[in-house]
């Protein structure tokens, strides 16, 4: 059951995209957006995207850490890594996000002390590892990730461990969600729920998509049956049923979701407004330590907040993270702007719409 | 960035424990998963377990895409 080849089955994939074709002919074109980069990733990996009849489209949310995290937060982090006798220890993923003046990989080649690592506690082992250095790890990632970095903050203070912070840039995708719909920029028929997120935060956290916007949302896991499965379930929903949330990520997801994890998060960490790349402040839509764990708070201890700071000149990922473009209608997608040298985030992360987009140029 | 792996438990220690995923062993926190039991298929992310997979949940919703997409091609 755990294999992801049950999920990846090619006869049941064709089942389901028949479907979808079924349910959608001679109807108006519906346009549904999947929130999650790691849906967008999965739906290019699997071409699914020229697998849909034409009238049922799929777009990009802002939903991917990486690509929202804005310019000014980028500055902050190789601000901190400028620092003497500090370390910045991040997710791989951050390397290459431009902020106003380069990236922390262009920081690093310059002589800061930055380190990728796989998890917060590897972080944490540096600091142990390391007693004279300051090490920072940086807080990027939605609700998935913040009970992960919160424990390694409940692990530091259980240790005693001093010299381990954390600059808090996480963010939280309901409030993004509904910045999106509020702008009232894009027409959509429905959401696909990110499967992870969800995994932590519960299937209900979506409740507000039918009862607010009269949107049906599936929450879906990253496989070829999970997505497709989640686009029939959104179809069949706007073929007539009420909207609903739909949990087609049963075996990961439940209603409540991960009630240890989202404990650890609210004792680490409260609600903070944010600046999203792309969506701009967002009330409420961040997460900041909380005084009593003030010690750990990089901010704090290094004096540094983030800046609001313009994008780069020409990109349009703001747009692309609205739904409002798709990536090759960017004036700068596939020329000045590729995966090898990007101008935007979007264009960095393997989750990001642009970088999905050009692997599917390059497939076809 | 919100990847996370479905990888079989084989060892338990108090709040950390030991996974594989084709044959490789990793060691994982199970700080946010402590109803963890030897032979759940975990998803870990950033090195943490974050949800133990529901192998029932699992079986049924591989049975009913079977029989929403036999059911489609069949008429």
């Amino acid at each position: 059951m755990s294999g992801a080849s049950s999920y990846r089955n090619p006869p049941v994939v064709a089942g389901l995209l028949d479907r979808v074709r079924r349910l959608a002919v001679g109807r108006a074109p519906l346009r549904f957006m999947e929130f999650c980069g790691g849906h967008t990733h999965a739906i290019a990996e699997y071409g699914l995207r020229s697998l849909l009849p034409d009238n049922v489209r799929l777009s990009s949310g802002p939903g991917c850490p990486v690509c929202v995290t804005a310019s000014g937060e980028v500055d902050a982090a190789i601000a901190l890594a400028a620092r003497p006798g500090v370390t910045v220890a991040t997710f791989g993923d951050m390397m290459r996000v431009p902020g106003t003046a380069g990236s922390l990989s262009d920081a690093r080649a310059s002589g800061a002390d930055v380190r990728v690592v796989y998890s917060p506690r590897d972080a944490l082992e540096i600091a142990r590892a390391c007693p004279a250095a300051e090490v920072v790890f940086l807080g990027v990632g939605f609700e998935t990730t913040a009970p992960v970095v919160a424990a390694a903050v409940l692990e530091a203070e259980a240790s005693g461990v001093s010299n381990f912070s954390v600059l808090s840039l996480h963010k939280l995708t309901p409030p993004a969600m509904r910045a999106v719909l509020d702008a009232g920029e894009v027409r959509l028929d429905g959401i696909i729920g990110p499967g992870h997120v969800s995994a932590v935060l519960g299937s209900e956290a979506w409740g507000f998509l039918p009862r607010d916007y009269r949107l049906g949302c599936a929450v879906a896991g990253f496989e070829p049956t999970d997505v497709v499965s989640a686009v029939v379930a959104l179809v069949e929903m706007v073929a007539g049923e009420e909207p609903a949330v739909v949990n087609a990520y049963g075996r990961a997801v439940t209603a409540a979701g991960n009630r240890v994890a989202l404990q650890m998060l609210e004792q680490v960490f409260a609600p903070a407004d944010r600046e999203w790349r792309g969506l701009g402040f967002v009330p409420n839509s961040g997460l900041q330590l909380r005084p009593e764990y003030a010690d750990w708070d990089a901010g704090l201890r290094f004096d540094i907040r983030p800046y609001s700071a313009p994008e780069p000149p020409g990109c349009r990922c703001g747009e692309v993270l609205r739904g409002v473009i798709e990536p090759r209608q960017c004036p700068l997608f596939g020329r000045a702007c590729s995966p090898a040298s990007p101008v935007g985030p979007c264009m960095v992360s393997s989750e990001g719409a642009c970088a999905a987009h050009y692997s599917e140029a390059e497939e076809q | 960035m919100c990847l996370a792996v479905p990888t079989m438990l084989t060892e338990k220690r108090e709040d950390h424990g030991t996974v594989e995923l084709a044959g490789v062993s990793r060691e994982v926190s199970l700080l946010l998963v402590p109803e963890a039991q030897v032979g759940d298929y975990l998803l870990v992310h950033a090195g943490y377990g974050i949800a133990v997979l529901d192998q029932g949940e699992a079986q049924r919703t591989l049975s009913l895409l079977n029989e929403i997409a036999s059911a489609s091609l069949d008429t």
